[in-house]
């Protein structure tokens, strides 16, 4: 069955795959990973708000985003951007953003939703009996929050925060649906240029199988490192 | 802002000829619940099965077990897509390969297949979470009521374990309506698709993306509140899982 695999196509475009595919993807991972956490963060602040109606905001956003595909957000964000970029600078005509800004705009706000829950459960996993007593040192909200409650959720979060880091490395093949050469679409490219699915998509899955199945296993790994001993 | 709507064109005839505009995203919403329910059929018993295993005092079982979750969980659900649509009928032997590609209605197969295998191994997790969150002496129990193992998973650690995860196999459910959208990509004419194809023919993008999100919705809500009454009549006293955040993924 493996007569005719040809293995040469892989020698040939491997270069071009990691340079051009392969950097788009994991820059888009990196950088929506940030900005994702830090959205995240927010909402969870806000769904954890004594103020209802800044509760209600976070909670209905997270709530919609987790029960809509991604390839449905991902359309979504492609269409709307350009309306709300000429909205901002009062343009008539639809700004023009990059495929690239697209995707991670799209990605910051929908992964937010998910890195949300995580550090919700993360701050309320510490004790309240803390964040009495940053209140009765005289802290403000902000200085408990950034001194003594984040930092320690952030600490325990981070293997699942990981975790989902390596889920939105697999997601961000999605962007294949709007014929960007992310690292799925450069192979893609290859594989019906030359002619080669099977050799091209087999070489994919393997790639894609080396680096989440490594990273997992480090994740588990830095499990047990950085558990806070109680 | 210079778009122009228009509602109206949800009653207006569609070029695929099978009623108006709406008509078309309806189907689409049939399409994606019917590859929906099908996977997770495959899903349910394959996981499991395969749960079940990684649990088993046999160790190269529970490593094959193992292998099979690691081997679905880290390749993208698009790229296993692909492997099944586009590798999968070159590797077997090349009549049967002939006879799958002419099948009548195969990207929904193919999508139904890779689907069900794709959410089998996080079945499978969910499971064996299940069976591992019994207290061992449950087990130890049947071994000193002379049950075999197969009858101590049959009639003592399964029908406990099913019923604690009964919440977390609410979210996969959620998750396998969501993730059937990426069949679109080997062109089933689910739910995603059909407001594409409408966003195509119509140039109306924001009204029918609207109707299908609304529609994803609409699904979802139903789905949560026929899960939360099955989790009020299964529910096991003083068996509470924790919710989906502590495990990531969607």
């Amino acid at each position: 069955m493996f007569a005719n695999f040809d293995f040469d196509v892989i020698q040939r475009s491997w270069v071009y795959l990691f340079t051009t595919g392969m950097t788009f993807t994991l820059k888009l991972t990196v950088l929506a990973m940030l900005g994702g956490t830090m959205l995240g963060t927010v909402l969870a602040m806000m769904r954890l708000s004594s103020h209802k109606a800044i509760a209600v905001v976070a909670t209905t956003y997270v709530n919609i985003m987790r029960s809509i595909p991604l390839v449905m957000v991902i359309f979504w964000f492609y269409f709307l951007v350009p309306y709300i970029g000429a909205w901002i600078i009062g343009s008539d005509t639809p700004v023009q953003v990059g495929a690239f800004s697209s995707c991670l705009i799209t990605f910051v706000m929908f992964e937010a939703a998910y890195y949300c829950e995580i550090m919700r459960s993360g701050i309320q996993s510490i004790p309240r009996g803390q964040i009495w007593a940053g209140y009765a040192m005289g802290m403000s909200y902000w200085q408990t929050m950034a001194h003594i409650v984040l930092p320690q959720a952030f600490r325990n979060m981070i293997p699942v925060l990981l975790t989902q880091t390596i889920v939105l490395f697999q997601d961000v093949s999605l962007v294949y649906v709007l014929s960007i050469t992310d690292f799925v679409g450069a192979a893609s490219k290859v594989a019906q240029r030359d002619g080669r699915l099977v050799e091209m998509y087999s070489f994919v899955a393997v790639v894609y199988f080396i680096m989440c199945f490594g990273l997992s296993s480090l994740v588990t790994k830095l499990q047990k490192r950085v558990a806070i001993i109680r | 802002m210079n778009y122009h709507w228009n509602w109206n064109i949800f009653w207006e005839a569609a070029p695929d000829g099978t009623g108006n505009y709406l008509d078309t995203l309806i189907s689409g919403m049939l399409w994606t619940l019917a590859t929906a329910a099908l996977a997770w059929l495959i899903a349910l018993i394959l996981g499991a099965v395969i749960g079940t295993i990684r649990t088993a005092p046999n160790k190269w079982a529970a490593r094959l077990a193992n292998g099979y979750v690691e081997l679905f969980r880290n390749i993208p659900l698009l790229v296993q897509m692909f492997l099944w649509y586009f590798v999968m009928p070159e590797l077997v032997p090349a009549e049967m390969g002939n006879w799958l590609k002419s099948l009548p209605n195969s990207p929904f197969i193919t999508a139904v297949l890779s689907l069900g295998f794709f959410t089998s191994a996080r079945v499978a997790v969910q499971v064996s979470a299940g069976i591992n969150a019994l207290p061992s002496g449950q087990r130890m129990a049947g071994t000193a009521l002379g049950l075999t193992l197969p009858q101590t998973y049959r009639y003592v650690l399964l029908p406990m374990a099913f019923r604690i995860i009964i919440p977390s196999l609410t979210n996969e459910v959620a998750a396998i309506i969501k993730n059937s959208s990426v069949a679109l990509t080997i062109g089933l004419m689910e739910l995603t698709a059909s407001a594409r194809s409408m966003q195509e023919f119509s140039f109306q993008v924001f009204e029918a993306f609207t109707v299908a999100t609304l529609i994803y919705l609409g699904v979802s809500v139903v789905a949560i509140m026929l899960s939360s009454l099955l989790e009020r009549v299964t529910v096991v006293p003083g068996f509470i899982t924790s919710g989906s955040a502590s495990a990531g993924g969607h």
